[in-house]
C-alpha cells in the first residue's frame, strides 16, 4: 500500500499579469516603443512539494484563489510548471470540468468516441463499454440528440460516465460530486467509493469540509499558493476549521 | 522513438479529430460532401468562361488547367487557415485535459487533405471531357501532394503558433492568400510573367511549383524535377520552422487563449 505514485517537486507557476491584454501587432507594436508593456508576477503557486502513495485519497482545502485548482492542473498536465516537476506513474483521470471536450454539435454517441478518446481510451474499448455508458448516464433515447439540446445536468452525467468507465490510477476532482440531480449524486458518489476500495488514488478539490472528511484520508491546507499543511485528515481539517474562524 | 510511441497511443485521438471535421463540415447541409465536388466544378465553370473568354485561350485543356490549380490552392488555403484557428478554436478543450497540442493543427490539416482528395475525383469526369487520356504518369501525382501536405502543415504550425499571440494572423493571412492565389498562375498561364521581368514571383513561389509539377503529371507533360525538389525544401524548412516555433511556445498557449 506504500507505492508512491504521484511525487509533486518544488513545484511553482507564475502567471503574468498584465494589465491590459495585448493581442494584436498595433497595440504590441505601439506599447513596446511606449515602453508600456508591464506585467505584474503572480505566483500561483510557490515551491509546493508533496508525495502520496498508492491507494491515497488527498484533500486540498483553501480559500477561493489558494491555487487548487492550478495545483490540479499542474498534475493533470494542463499547465506546465515555471519551475519543479510532477512525476506520475499510471494514467491520470481528470474530471476538472465534465464535458470540456465536448463537441457541441455531436450527439452523445459521437462524443462518447471522442471524449473517450481525448481521455485516451482506445477505439475497440469505448465500443465494448458503450452500452454501459449510456445505462449509467441514464440518457436513454437522448444519446442520438446533438450535445447542444442538453441540460446541463445530461452533459454531467454524460461526462462522468464516459471518465469513470475505468479504473484510472489517479483520479483527479475538482468540485464535481455538487452536481447533477441527488439520485445521480448519490450513484456517482457510490461509484467513486468504488474506484477508491479497488485501489484508486484521488486527489480532491471540495469546500464542504463534511465531504472532504468522508471521502479522504489525507489533506493538505494551500494558502496564498504555498504549501501550509499537510497530514492526516482529522488533523489537518481541525486546523483549517481554526483557519476559518480566524 | 519515444516521441512516435507517444503519437501512437493518440492515433484514436487524431482520426476521431479527423473524423469530427469531416462529418461537422457538411452536417445539415442536404448535399453534405457532394459540396466538395459541385463547388470546384462550379468555379471551374466560371472561370473558364471568364478568362477563357478574356485572355482568348481556345486550349481544349484550359478547364483542366484552371481545376489543378484551383483544387491545390483552395486545399492549401483552407488547409492553413483551419490550422491557424485550431488552437483558439479548442481552447475549451486544451484549458482542461491534456492532449498533445500539435494533434489540433495536424488533424486540421488532415481532415481537409482528406475533403480534398475526394473533390480531386472531379477532375475524372473532367479529363474526360477536354479528352484527356490518363497515363501511367497520373500515379506521380503522388510527389506533389505529399509535398502539399507536409508544406501546408508546417505553415499551419508556424500560424497556429503566431494566432495565439496575436490574432491579426487571422486577417492578414487572408489578404496574403489573395495575393499568393494571384501569384500561382492558376488561372493564366505563367510563361509571359516568368519572361517578364516579375518570373521571381512564381520561381521562389512553392505553391506555383506544387501546381504546376501536379498539371504536367495530370496533363502528361514532362515533369520539371527542378520544381519538385524546390518546393520539397520550402516544405521541409516551413516544418522545421513550424514545429521549431510549435515546441518552444506551446506550453505558453493556455496562458493566453
Amino acid at each position: 500500500m506504500s507505492k508512491e505514485i504521484l511525487k509533486v517537486e518544488d513545484v511553482s507557476i507564475k502567471f503574468n499579469l498584465s494589465s491590459e491584454k495585448v493581442d494584436s501587432f498595433k497595440e504590441y507594436i505601439i506599447k513596446s516603443i511606449k515602453h508600456q508593456i508591464s506585467y505584474d508576477e503572480f505566483w500561483a503557486l510557490k515551491n509546493v512539494s508533496f508525495s502520496i502513495n498508492k491507494g491515497d485519497r488527498l484533500g486540498i482545502l483553501g480559500l477561493n484563489g489558494a491555487g487548487k485548482s492550478t495545483l490540479l492542473k499542474v498534475i493533470a498536465g494542463v499547465f506546465k510548471p515555471t519551475e519543479g516537476h510532477v512525476t506520475a506513474s499510471g494514467r491520470i483521470v481528470p474530471l476538472l470540468e465534465l464535458g470540456a471536450g465536448f463537441d457541441p454539435q455531436y450527439t452523445g454517441r459521437e462524443n462518447i468516441f471522442l471524449y473517450g478518446t481525448v481521455l485516451g481510451y482506445s477505439k475497440s474499448y469505448l465500443q465494448e463499454k458503450y452500452d454501459e455508458i449510456v445505462e449509467f448516464s441514464e440518457l436513454g433515447k437522448f444519446i442520438d440528440v446533438p450535445i447542444k439540446n442538453y441540460s446541463s445536468g445530461m452533459r454531467t452525467k454524460l461526462g462522468f460516465s464516459i471518465a469513470t468507465i475505468s479504473e484510472p490510477e489517479i483520479l483527479i476532482l475538482d468540485e464535481i460530486l455538487s452536481v447533477g440531480d441527488a439520485r445521480f449524486r448519490k450513484k456517482s458518489e457510490q461509484k467513486l467509493v468504488d474506484m477508491m476500495d479497488g485501489g484508486t488514488t484521488v486527489l480532491f478539490v471540495s469546500h464542504s469540509l463534511a465531504q472532504v472528511r468522508r471521502i479522504c484520508n489525507k489533506a493538505m491546507i494551500l494558502d496564498h499558493g504555498k504549501l501550509h499543511a499537510i497530514g492526516g485528515i482529522d488533523e489537518i481539517s481541525d486546523m483549517y476549521e481554526k483557519m476559518i474562524e480566524e | 522513438m519515444k516521441y512516435l510511441k507517444n503519437f501512437w497511443s493518440r492515433r484514436f485521438l487524431l482520426i476521431e479529430l479527423v473524423k469530427k471535421g469531416i462529418k461537422l463540415k457538411y452536417r445539415r447541409s442536404y448535399l453534405g460532401i457532394i459540396w466538395s465536388l459541385l463547388e470546384p466544378i462550379l468555379t471551374t465553370i466560371v472561370l473558364t468562361i471568364v478568362f477563357g473568354t478574356l485572355f482568348g485561350i481556345d486550349d481544349p485543356t484550359y478547364p483542366m488547367y484552371i481545376l489543378c490549380g484551383r483544387l491545390i490552392f483552395s486545399f492549401f488555403s483552407t488547409g492553413t487557415n483551419a490550422a491557424s484557428k485550431s488552437i483558439r478554436g479548442n481552447a475549451g478543450m486544451i484549458k482542461k485535459v491534456y492532449v498533445p497540442k500539435y494533434l489540433y493543427p495536424m488533424s486540421s490539416v488532415l481532415f481537409n487533405f482528406v475533403i480534398f482528395l475526394i473533390s480531386l475525383l472531379v477532375l475524372i469526369p473532367l479529363a474526360i471531357y477536354c479528352k484527356v487520356t490518363p497515363t501511367w504518369s497520373w500515379f506521380l501525382t503522388v510527389i506533389p501532394l505529399v509535398i502539399l501536405i507536409l508544406f501546408t502543415f508546417g505553415v499551419g504550425m508556424i500560424l497556429a503558433t503566431v494566432n495565439v499571440f496575436f490574432r491579426d494572423i487571422e486577417y492578414l493571412w487572408d489578404v496574403i492568400l489573395l495575393l499568393i492565389m494571384y501569384m500561382s498562375a492558376i488561372f493564366y498561364y505563367p510563361e509571359r510573367l516568368l519572361n517578364s521581368g516579375y518570373g521571381w514571383i512564381l520561381k521562389y513561389n512553392p505553391l506555383y511549383s506544387i501546381i504546376q509539377v501536379f498539371r504536367d503529371c495530370l496533363l502528361g507533360n514532362p515533369i520539371e524535377w527542378l520544381y519538385v525538389l524546390f518546393s520539397l525544401i520550402c516544405a521541409f524548412v516551413s516544418l522545421l520552422i513550424g514545429t521549431y516555433v510549435f515546441y518552444r511556445k506551446q506550453d505558453v498557449f493556455i496562458l493566453h487563449i
